[in-house]
Parts: structure tokens; sequence; C-alpha cells
């Protein structure tokens, strides 16, 4: 896969069919990133968690959105074609000219989650018939149903998973490593070992923030009332923190990962410049993915992308 | 609808005016889309933007464009947490992050009808700019001129914030302390109005409990209601999916692609975290 420069976006931290309403076509001629990821499908539709989904951390956000989507065949039938239409459309803003004189086009990833190695291999079979998807990413941050762990935080069970679902696919696929586990070495390794294309790292970091119990504080990050005092805030209970704070955990994980593995690396966690960027790639990233700081500014990935590259 | 450009923009404060407890910032945005009335843009201070109170803020603060004129843009603010009080101190020939105009406004009354404008503390932000658009309308063909015949009921907290009424035209206020105006609630003001009046359109933005008090009272009456919701946001586009409220008949929508101007009918309830961002 020949990528017009290293910046992609994070699974679920942008929705490029709604960029391009509040933006218009200038996101397609100056596509902010090389490569783009769909958020999270599951096999049915999701509603998502009840609100509060955000609250505001020191250098960062815990977010609960609960991974809302129409569900695999609402994905196929709706999102799909037209993901597919804007991919194929879009420029990235920097980069590599391809053979045809033209910048590379932005292949697009779907990213899978499902509760059981079986739910995996159906996702992942039904992206296997669809040529519009380039590669497909496993997201493992999903409690087993027997066990109650993250499949990705067990090598044993992420090893057993990846394996069953490599056999389903010739498409690219790339493990989302949980940075919630002991050794996130080890799984990467794991997910080597059963065939994995490449391992993306890392997921948000699980996280908890309690109701505020200074009163008349509405909104983002404060809510009034004694009764809430010392509840969990988010209405999905906890959920997982990004942005500058978890930039120097990113950093160890992926040299970690990187020092471990053969197959290319994606680097992600609090990047917001092309320096943030560089030491990712410095300490063994192929990759680098921008999530959180593309709330703040849509077009980011391309000033990052651009710095990269020297421009 | 209004598009963004795609990126947010370094604009310079040009004045700062104080509204009794309400801060106007006025910005140099004579390079921007003309919003519609009810969008909104995220804001965040370009120096000092973090290491206030618990190390925040972080991410930009969503606010309606409060008025538009001379190629300034001017928003509302009140300090109720480290993001806004940092915005409150702006002072003129600071820049300001904005990347807007976002989500969708509001929609013009028919031909005729009257204009409720219902607006709650710092929520009177939306309805400046839409009662300077509905003045400034030429009359449609076949309407009389002033067709869009326009009343203003706001309400506050207190006499402080009742000095937020300068920023519209006509207001009849009420205030919780009796204060200024009517002593009791803006949703009484309007209650008067639908009853007078049960062709008029409301369009109301402010705290989510006056909202759901409107809601409550033009759902069940067929009075059509445009209520300017307000979340806790991240992005302002689409991308984090976090500023969702309920939508009738399940599900969720997005406050700001989906909003942040939605009929008050598609809303099983005004959602109390719909509140005023810190």
């Amino acid at each position: 896969m020949t990528l017009a420069h290293p910046v992609i976006n994070g699974s679920g931290t942008f929705d490029a069919l709604a960029a391009r309403r509040a933006f218009g076509e200038r996101l397609i001629e100056d596509f902010p990133f090389s490569a783009y990821v769909s958020k999270t499908i599951t096999l049915r539709p999701r509603a998502g968690n009840p609100p509060p989904r955000l609250w505001e951390a020191p250098a960062g956000l815990i977010n609960s959105i609960g991974l809302p989507n129409k569900g695999l065949d609402g994905y196929l039938d709706e999102d799909l074609p037209q993901l597919a239409a804007l991919t194929a459309a879009a420029r990235p803003a920097v980069g590599a000219i391809d053979g045809a004189g033209e910048r590379a086009p932005v292949p697009l990833i779907t990213n899978v989650m499902g509760a059981t190695a079986e739910e995996l291999c159906r996702l992942v079979e039904a992206c296997e018939q669809r040529a519009e998807i380039a590669a497909v990413e496993l997201n493992v941050s999903c409690p087993n149903v027997q066990t109650g762990l993250d499949i990705g935080a067990d090598p044993r069970m992420l090893e057993e998973v990846v394996r069953a679902v490599r056999a389903r696919t010739a498409k690219p696929l790339i493990v989302k490593l949980t940075p919630n586990t002991a050794d996130v070495a080890v799984c990467a390794q794991a997910a080597e070992h059963a065939g994995a294309d490449s391992v993306s790292l890392i997921n948000t970091l699980r996280a908890t923030a309690l109701t505020p119990r200074a009163p008349a504080r509405a909104g983002l990050g404060a809510r009034s009332g004694e009764a809430d005092a010392r509840r969990p805030w988010l209405g999905g209970g906890s959920g997982g923190l990004s942005g500058p704070a978890i930039r120097t955990v990113a950093l160890a994980q992926v040299a970690a990962v990187s020092a471990s593995v053969a197959i290319p690396v994606i680097g992600m966690g609090g990047v917001q410049s092309a320096e943030h960027a560089r030491q990712l790639i410095d300490v063994g990233a192929t990759l680098v993915a921008v999530g959180t700081e593309s709330f703040r500014d849509p077009a980011v990935g391309a000033r990052i992308a651009r710095g990269l590259c020297g421009l | 609808m209004s598009s963004a450009p795609f990126a947010r923009r370094q604009l310079t404060v040009t004045a700062v005016e104080q509204f009794g407890a309400y801060t106007v910032v006025r910005v140099d945005d004579s390079d921007g889309p003309q919003p519609d009335p009810g969008q909104f843009a995220m804001l965040a201070a370009v120096e000092r933007w973090g290491g206030g109170e618990d190390e925040r803020p972080y991410l930009p603060r969503a606010f309606s464009y409060a008025r538009r004129a001379d190629g300034q843009s001017h928003f509302l603010l009140e300090d109720v947490g480290p993001g806004t009080r940092r915005l409150c101190e702006l002072r003129p020939g600071e820049a300001l992050w904005t990347l807007g105009p976002l989500g969708r406004g509001f929609t013009a009354p028919g031909e005729g009808r009257r204009a409720l404008l219902v607006g709650g503390g710092v929520g009177i932000a939306p309805l400046a700019i839409l009662q300077d658009t509905l003045a400034g309308q030429p009359a449609t063909a076949g309407a009389a001129a002033g067709a869009h015949e326009v009343t203003v009921l706001l309400g506050f907290r207190d006499g402080a914030r009742a000095h937020g009424a300068a920023l519209l035209r006509d207001a009849r206020v009420a205030s919780d302390d009796g204060s200024v105006g009517h002593h009791g609630l803006v949703t009484e003001l309007l209650a008067a109005e639908i009853e007078r009046d049960p062709h008029a359109v409301v369009y109301a933005c402010g705290p989510a409990g006056m909202l759901e008090g409107v809601r409550a009272l033009c759902v069940p009456a067929g009075v059509p209601a445009q209520l300017a919701l307000e979340a806790g946001m991240a992005c302002g586009f689409g991308a984090c999916f976090g500023c969702v409220v309920p939508r009738r008949g399940g599900g969720y929508l997005r406050v700001c692609v989906d909003g942040p101007v939605i009929d008050a009918a598609e809303l099983e309830y005004v959602d109390e975290h719909a509140g005023a961002p810190a």
C-alpha cells in the first residue's frame, strides 16, 4: 500500500461524512490523512452510551462514547458506499506523487469490534467481500463475554482471535492494541505470531471522573447538585483518556512494541505536532495516527504531514 | 447553511464590552463566511489556553454567533469555568482560534407568522443575530412589509445578568429574583403570548430547564418551536460524538451537526446535561 505521507486518523476521531457537510469540498481537496480509518463497526447497531460522554481532563479528554454505529449491515449498505466515494475523491493535502502523476489515493480502512472470535470472523468475512475496503483494523478492546477481560489484554486470547480472523481475509490486517495490559509488547508479538500485518497503538487509557462536589458549575467537566456528588460523571461509568496527557505513555509503548515485532507499527497517542509524530517514528513507528488533536483543529493532520515532509 | 473554512483560523480581538455579568468579545472576521443565525463557532485563546483551574482548559468551547456587523463577529460569554474565564480575560489585540460557522441554524418563520424569541441567561446570544436578520429581511413577494413581527422575551437569574437584555431590542424581561421585570420564569410570559397568538413560531435558547419548559408548552399545543441547544462538545463538527441528546423515538442526535437548532418535536425531552460548557 503506497501512501502519500505517514499521517492517518485514529479510528473514531474523524467522521469524514459529517466533516464534508461542515466544511464542504475543501475537505476533499486538502484531505488531512493519507489513509482513512472508519469508526468501529459492530455486528449489531449500537446507540452509544447515555450522556454525559465527555470529561475534560488535565491536557486531555476522557470519552465514554460507547461505539455508536449502524451495525454491519447498516455500514455496508449506507456508510461504506458514501465513505468509499469520499475517499476515492479525496486528495491528500501533501505528499508523494504516484506513477500517474497524482498524489497517492486515500485507502479506506474499516475498524471492527466483536466480543467473540465468531463475531469478529463474521465482520471480517463481510469486509473481505468488499473491494472498497483496503484493509481491516481489529478493535480488541472489547471484554470477552466469558472472562470479562479485554480480548486484547490477554496475549493467549488475542493470538487465538487474530489467528481465526486471519484465515478469513487476504486484506491487510491491523490489530489495534490496548494499552490497558500488563505487557503490550507481548500482546504485539501474539498478534504478529497469529498473522497480523501490522499493529496500531495506543488506544485510550482506561480512566474515570467523579461528579464534582462544587455546585453550580454546569457543563463540560462539571455538573451541579449535591445528590450527584462522588458518583461517576460519565453516563457509561468509565471511559478512555486521550490527548497530550497520554503522549509519553504512547512513546514508551510504541518503543517497546517496535523493538519486539518485525511488522509495521502505527503509533498514536497525544500527537499534536510534527515533532510529536517524529518522536514516534524515531522509536520505530512506520505511520502515525492523529486523534484528539483533530477535534481542536480538523486540518491538523495536514499540518503535521507537511512538517514531517519538511515542507 | 454556511459552511466553515476547513481549518481553525486565528482572528484578532477588536473590542471587549461588559453587559453586567456578561462579556461580549468582538473579533475581526472580515474574511470569514457570514454565519446563519443559530450557527456557532469553537473558540480557544491562542495564548495561555491551559494551565488554569485543574490544568484546564484543553478543548475549545462552543459559542453561538451573537452578532455579525461591520466584518466583526460578536460572542457572548459568561465566566463559568476555566475556559470561559480565559476567554473573558481576552483583550483587544489578542488572538483567538475560531472554527466556524458550524451546525444548523434557525429556519425563518412562514410568511406572516410572528416570531417569538425566548431567551434565558447567556442563551440569549443567538437570538440577537436572529433578531437582526429578521429585522433586516426584505418583505418577500406578496407579503406586507414587516411580515415578521418579532416579540422578544428574556429571562435572567438576577439583576446583574439582566443587563444582557441590552443585546436585543424591545425585550420584555423576567427575573428569578424579581429585580427586573416580571418576577418569575420567562416561560410564564411565553405561555401568555402563545395563548394570545397560537400561530406564532417560537425560537428559544437558554438553560436546559427553560428549554424543557418551552418544549413542554409548545409541542402539545402544536406550536412550532426551534430550540438552540447547548452541550459539552470536543470538536463541533461531528467527529467526537460527545454532544448527544436523546431523540424522540430512540437513539441520539448530535447537537453539533444535527443541531444546535433542533425542532422541539424531535426531542424526547431536553436533557439536563445540555448545560453550559465550562
